[in-house]
């Protein structure tokens, strides 16, 4: 047994890990288990989602192989372990990138599917399931099966299925056609939540890319940085590769406190502002800041952090949003990051897609026991009376209601799932 | 790979092991144009082919298997391992079994030695004795440094690659060939890590020094580097001091 952390930090948990790392042998892995299991990757889902406590962890990062790539298509064929981190360094300066990027490139291909991840561009692009040609799926029962498109039933449950439909051996995505890895992008400051919504409904149709971040600490605030980007048309030549800085460990104390955020907070604004006009910028900053500080998970300290993160339906959206930036600032418990994008209107084709039309919004908080637990009690409030949902990849506490009440298409979800795969998260909001 | 030069030409020995793959990866990426792959299992041989040759519009991979302990096997290869004229050969199969399991069964511990020892070293001179110029890279190992009573069959067949590198360097000095011996220390490839969310880029660091150290031709190689600095008290201690630690 080997005790295995998801990226919030907050539990270790002891699984039984077998590594796959070919595609001939991994079905006979899958269906060999002695106890349920659950495939894994680079453990960047938050909370209890990737763990499978006393059972089997299939370690996916073996199979790290790309299988075809069609350059008159864009159809990129590759094993479920390969990272988007390495898709986007071997094909951006070829002229491909991923169609829909998560906001860190540390995940897995098979991770994103099962949590049909959406990224910046979700307002034209929706999410990545929409961009996934066909899966390999592996069960339990021994039986491998390639799934080709969102008429399968089978495929819509297991895009976004969390990994509970069967083991995702590979799959095909269409990428998107650029003219190189750099981006043209430029930061708008906005005052309130207003400005948010004027600055964000007149970029939907000239900027491909969006995403707003929000001082969660000012007073009467909803002050913010709206970042929108395109894929450049002009592409100088290489950069040299950036580099990492990595907490080497975790601190005896989180270092997000009132006082470190504010001073965080404070300085990103004016950092931002002095900043804010048109330039080329490299994809990797531009998708992925936070990568830029290894294990940056490390530093809310041993009890660990929280993300929680919803999307509110676009009608009425400020209110709700509006009233969690009250909660938050009331429960003084600050929020490292405030993260705000109003989505698209394409529907996702994943039956427990998190995705939606709407507008969604992830903060971090350090875990502080019963205070958070009474904030998240708020929001939850807030999040359901909108008629909102909460990300399961980021999740370690929502209520089985709460759960039951924003995904609708639960009920047809769990006919297809794979009974030999289990995971914390399937046993507190499915009952195994 | 910016920076770094990489072969035109290479060929790899058990190039479906981890880290011979993370190389690969990244000379691929720096523009090597032809890329030679033996190993074992003809599937597998097949599957890392297919994922080098989807990293670029500008390589041509081909495959050959075989039993890589086999002295007439190993001859027939050769043969057409000096027909491409490569600008390096990476020798890099070997296999880690536990000390405890070959204690209980010398047929083990034979295969240990064998797969990790005397196959590499076979490889090596053949590829010396065939080729005029370029550079043999053999994967050692910072456990072939000083026996340990945790892994010290796996180390001695590191150590006698080791003794036979030395030997190769001398034998072809002054020539316009290169031995070079890179010594990883523990890396966290998918055999030997848990989940630890930050193990794969340290493959790819791995990777790295490599190819970089192949690309120099440094005679001896740590990866990381502060393995040179650690092996060198490990095997200073006195054996009295030494054989007290639980190491």
């Amino acid at each position: 047994m080997t005790a295995v952390t998801a990226w919030g930090n907050l539990a270790p948990a002891e699984h039984s890990i077998v590594a796959l790392r070919d595609r001939d042998s991994a079905p006979g892995l899958v269906a060999s288990a002695e106890r349920p299991g659950l495939a894994t990757g680079l453990m960047r889902s938050y909370g209890d989602e990737p763990l499978n406590t006393g059972g089997v962890a299939w370690d996916m990062r073996g199979l790290s192989r790309l299988i075809a790539f069609d350059s008159e298509t864009g159809d990129l064929t590759c094993e479920a372990g390969v990272t988007i981190a390495d898709i986007q360094r071997t094909f951006a300066p070829r002229g491909w990138m991923m169609p829909v990027t998560p906001g860190t490139k540390h995940v897995t291909v098979g991770g994103a599917i099962a949590n049909d991840v959406h990224g910046k561009n979700h307002h034209v692009a929706g999410s990545l399931g929409n961009h996934v040609v066909a899966l390999t799926l592996a069960r339990t029962d021994g039986t491998v099966t390639t799934l080709d498109g969102p008429s399968d039933p089978m495929f819509r449950a297991t895009v976004g299925g969390m990994g509970l439909t069967g083991v995702i051996l590979q799959a095909t995505i269409r990428m998107h056609r650029v003219a190189g890895p750099w981006m043209s992008a430029e930061d708008v400051v906005f005052g309130d939540l207003d400005e948010f919504f004027s600055v964000s409904a007149e970029s939907r149709d000239t900027y491909d890319y969006s995403v707003a971040w929000v001082d969660i600490t000012t007073h009467g605030g909803g002050r913010g940085i709206f970042t929108r980007g395109n894929n450049a048309v002009e592409q100088p030549p290489a950069p040299p590769p950036g580099r990492v800085v990595t907490m080497p460990f975790t601190p005896p104390l989180s270092l997000v406190n009132s006082l470190s955020l504010r001073v965080f907070n404070r300085g990103y604004f004016a950092l931002k502002r002095s900043l804010a006009r048109e330039a080329l910028v490299h994809y990797d900053p531009f998708f992925y800041p936070l990568d830029g500080i290894g294990r940056w998970d490390r530093m809310y300290g041993p009890r660990g952090f929280h993300q929680y993160q919803c999307v509110v339906p676009s009608a009425g959206a400020r209110e709700p949003v509006s009233e969690m930036l009250k909660q938050i600032r009331v429960s003084g418990l600050g929020s490292f990051l405030g993260v705000l994008k109003v989505m698209g209107d394409e529907p996702p084709i994943g039956t427990m897609s998190f995705p939606r039309e709407g507008v969604t919004f992830a903060l971090d908080f350090p875990e502080r026991g019963d205070a958070t637990a009474a904030l998240f009690v708020r929001l939850d409030a807030i999040v359901s009376e909108a008629g909102g949902r909460l990300y399961a990849a980021k999740d370690a506490r929502m209520p089985k209601e709460m759960f039951e009440a924003g995904y609708p298409g639960l009920d047809e979800f769990v006919a297809y799932r794979d009974p030999g795969i289990s995971s914390e998260m399937s046993r507190r909001l499915m009952g195994e | 790979m910016a920076g770094v030069l990489v072969p035109r030409r290479a060929v790899v020995i058990g190039a479906t092991s981890g880290m011979a793959e993370a190389v690969m990866r990244l000379w691929v990426s720096g523009g090597t144009g032809r890329l030679h792959l033996v190993g074992r299992s003809r599937e597998r041989l097949e599957a890392v082919a297919g994922d080098l040759a989807a990293r670029s519009d500008a390589v041509e991979v081909t495959i050959h298997a075989c039993d890589l302990t086999d002295p007439a096997a190993i001859s027939a290869a050769v043969g057409e391992v000096s027909a491409l004229d490569p600008d390096v050969v990476l020798i890099a199969h070997g296999a880690m079994y536990e000390q405890a399991d070959m204690q209980e069964d010398l047929a083990l511990a034979d295969q240990q030695l064998r797969v990790t020892g005397v196959s590499p070293v076979l490889w090596a001179e053949a590829c010396v004795d065939a080729l005029d110029r370029g550079v043999v890279a053999v994967i050692g190992s910072v456990a072939g440094d000083r026996g340990r009573r945790k892994n010290y069959l796996y180390g001695s067949s590191k150590g006698m690659v080791e003794r036979a590198v030395e030997g190769m360097q001398h034998r072809v000095h002054g020539s316009r060939q290169r031995v070079v011996l890179i010594k990883p220390g523990p890396t966290a490839t998918p055999m030997t890590a848990a989940l630890d969310p930050g193990g794969l880029a340290d493959v790819d660091e791995v990777a790295r020094s490599i190819a970089v150290g192949i690309a120099k031709g440094a005679p001896v190689l740590y990866v990381p580097g502060q393995w040179r600095a650690i092996m060198a008290v490990i095997r200073s201690m006195p054996r009295p001091v030494f054989n007290r630690l639980d190491l």
